[in-house]
């Protein structure tokens, strides 16, 4: 059983995610992978039938997901944003305020860390996929 | 110049547990060098051939005197004594001990300072002119915009793990002393009708592949920079090349795409991060500015400086550069001593220059990215004052812009990628060219020396520029010639085989010998070799 880190309060779904070209070529799947050399805005015509997609993190040098999931999260798509592959515990504030909810990293993750690194930084200096408000906002109203 | 605001300096104290939380699992064994590596990166903590190199953030060059005395401090403190001030208009700690690093940065945050995104594959430092709102040609003070998108690109969630590093450089002059369309992203500042916007060049850089950036906006108005930028950056995190780290960097993404297919690409992304409302208000730029506002000039003194001294004066002919205010000048401090390693400083050093621009000069210095130190905005009638003080400490090195006046990078003496050694080579030239009057003679010539084809020391935006190579396990330098950093950017040329150490000195000098015989009057360096050709020069060297 894979361990999942999910920030969600729905059920995860049980269903496998199909590629992208089985999605494109027709399936009804709700669950999708998107390979880091994929487009991520080839998903958008499919976003309101999507309620998983799990964005793939070869390395954690490959930051494209990254865009990925700000793209997704920009076009309106609410369900759920999966990290998966080479995530690290320190990337997992960057990947939430992309807009990724849930986390299958390769290398065990300490919970006790994570909490202290999500909640680490009292501010943003930039707006992104979170509901964080940036401090020029806070300045100016 | 900038001040913290609460959120600013809690954003740099968080950054300081966060580091010292990584170190002490580093410490304890938690992590393993491999998944330190990354973070300590993102904190400009390189692991080098002797120690750990610290690179602390300077942003757009400038800082004050409480600042400086703090690099001075932890150069004491921590280091052997000094601070090696980098093309980057950074400092650089060579000799750092892990466990220390979490109470330096600490200290640095102490003064409003850091290290964040001075390494990786994140948007570095930004740099900027270090005459920046003291020259008369610019159309407004550049620092406002590069503190911006300082900010901006502060733990940008999106761009912090980029195909290659990713280095900005703001101007507002039409002369170039920032090396601007070498960088990533070249801003310069322009006028339209009144209103300022920048004009943008991606695709710059240096490195094995040098290029020079193409513009891609003529004007970008500044409620929309932000956005723009964030295109520009998105186009590279999802296209720019991933396979092979040399091809990594978005000049190659530029050159494979062509410029108008990028400014396409760049300008349908705009279209939509233009719908997220992530540019600030014109509010917030108006809040930096005010933080740059000019200081408290003396109205109406003097324009006249005692010349009486003749060292004096001649420091004062090429070190002092005029300034937009009367009675005021701008003030270089060389850190190329004849025989010194360039861009190093003692604490000593750093302390006296700090308390200069404490008592002269506004508290304001800056650091330029030919390794040297300016007061920026300093009484003319305090100039002599400030000369002696400089003369007792050896700052007053009065050779700047001239052939001594050497960047380069550490080199095999510090770096692990190096192929050979360039700071020995530099020392070797600037002794065979001591006479101050034989360089006066030749003036300005910009030589650059890296150790390896990273290029850190510019080399090939040198007038001359020397290229360490490996041959067969023996260091060789190899001469490159034409190339300028400055508005009239171009890429120097290899002009034939390498060198040894002391047969790379023979070569410059041959080369500048060369110059001296065929020039016209009132023509640099640089100016001959465009209008001779290479084949000149080559013929002199080669015999
Ligand atoms: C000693 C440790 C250093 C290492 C390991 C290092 C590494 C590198 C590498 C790998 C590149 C090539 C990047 C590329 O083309 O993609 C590079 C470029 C560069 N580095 Fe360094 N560097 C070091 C020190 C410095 C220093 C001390 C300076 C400033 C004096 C500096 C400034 C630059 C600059 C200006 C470039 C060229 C700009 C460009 O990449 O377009 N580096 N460095
Ligand atoms: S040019 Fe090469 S040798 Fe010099 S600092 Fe850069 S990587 Fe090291």
């Amino acid at each position: 059983m894979v361990d999942i880190i999910r920030f969600r309060d729905d059920a995860a779904t049980d269903q496998q995610p199909v590629g992208l070209a089985e999605l494109t070529g027709g399936s009804n799947a709700t669950a999708v992978r998107l390979e880091s050399n994929e487009d991520a805005r080839a998903l958008l015509p499919y976003l309101a039938q999507l309620t998983l997609i799990e964005v793939a993190f070869p390395t954690f040098r490959d930051g494209r997901g990254y865009s990925a999931a700000r793209i997704l999260r920009e076009a309106g798509y609410l369900g759920e944003l999966r990290a998966e592959g080479d995530v690290l515990v320190d990337q997992m504030l960057s990947m939430r305020r992309c807009g990724f909810d849930s986390f299958v990293a390769q290398a065990p993750v300490d919970r006790a860390t994570l909490d202290a690194t999500l909640n680490r930084y009292p501010n943003v200096y930039q707006p992104a996929a979170d509901a964080a408000v940036p401090v020029w906002k806070l300045r100016h109203g | 110049m900038y001040q913290y605001d609460q959120y600013d300096q809690a954003i740099v104290d968080a950054r300081v547990e966060e580091f010292r939380d990584q170190v002490k699992r580093r410490l304890a064994g938690e992590i393993t060098e491999d998944q330190f590596k990354p973070l300590r990166l993102m904190n400009g903590l390189y692991l080098q051939l002797h120690a750990y190199m610290l690179r602390v953030a300077i942003p757009y060059g400038t800082l004050s005197g409480k600042q400086m005395r703090m690099l001075g401090h932890i150069a004491r403190k921590y280091d052997r004594d000094y601070g090696h001030f980098t093309t980057r208009q950074n400092l650089q700690y060579n000799w750092i001990k892990l466990e220390d690093t979490p109470d330096i940065l600490a200290d640095l945050a102490s003064v409003e300072m850091h290290a964040i995104q001075t390494s990786g594959n994140c948007i570095r430092n930004i740099s900027s002119d270090q005459y920046a709102g003291a020259a008369a040609d610019e159309v407004a003070d550049p620092r406002p915009w590069a503190e911006l998108l300082r900010q901006w690109s502060t733990f940008h969630p999106e761009f912090s793990y980029l195909p290659r590093k990713f280095k900005i450089a703001v101007i507002a002059s039409e002369e170039d002393r920032a090396a601007m369309r070498l960088h990533d992203i070249g801003i310069e500042l322009v006028r339209r009708d009144g209103v300022l916007g920048a004009r943008v060049f991606v695709g710059g850089g240096m490195g094995r592949t040098p290029m020079i950036a193409p513009e891609i906006a003529e004007f970008v108005k500044a409620d929309d920079l932000l956005s723009y930028v964030e295109a520009c950056l998105r186009v590279y995190n999802r296209y720019g090349r991933r396979d092979n780290a040399y091809k990594a960097r978005i000049k190659i993404l530029i050159h494979e795409l062509g410029a108008d297919e990028y400014r396409r690409q760049v300008a349908d992304e705009f279209a939509h991060v233009k719908t997220l409302g992530i540019d600030p208000p014109l509010a917030e730029l108006e809040r930096i500015t005010a933080y740059f506002a000019p200081p408290a000039y003396e109205q109406g003194i003097s324009d006249d400086i005692d010349r009486s001294d003749p060292d004096f004066a001649l420091w004062l002919d090429q070190n002092v550069k005029a300034h937009k205010q009367p009675g005021y000048a701008i003030v270089n401090i060389s850190l190329k001593p004849i025989g010194g390693i360039p861009g190093d400083a003692t604490s000593d050093q750093i302390d006296l220059m700090a308390e200069l621009a404490e008592k002269y000069g506004f508290d304001e210095l800056r650091v330029t990215h030919a390794q040297n130190i300016v007061l920026p905005h300093v009484a003319k009638r305090d100039l002599y004052a400030i000369w002696q003080a400089l003369d007792a400490a050896g700052l007053a090195n009065a050779n700047l812009d001239l052939v001594s006046d050497i960047i380069a990078c550490p080199g095999l003496d510090y770096c692990s990628l190096a192929n050979a050694r360039s700071i020995p080579v530099a020392q070797k030239i600037a002794e065979r060219f001591a006479d101050l009057d034989r360089q006066r003679d030749i003036g300005e010539l910009k030589l650059k020396i890296s150790g390896c084809i990273n290029a850190c020391g510019h080399h090939h935006a040198g007038h001359i520029g020397i290229l360490g190579v490996d041959k067969k396990g023996i260091e060789n330098y190899q001469l490159t010639l034409g190339g300028s950093g400055a508005e009239d950017t171009s890429i120097g040329k290899i002009i034939g085989p390498g060198f040894d150490e002391d047969g790379i000195v023979d070569a410059v000098e041959r080369a500048i010998e060369k110059y001296r015989e065929v020039r016209t009057p009132g023509e640099r360096f640089l100016d001959t070799y465009r209008r001779v050709g290479a084949d000149v020069f080559k013929g002199a060297i080669y015999g």
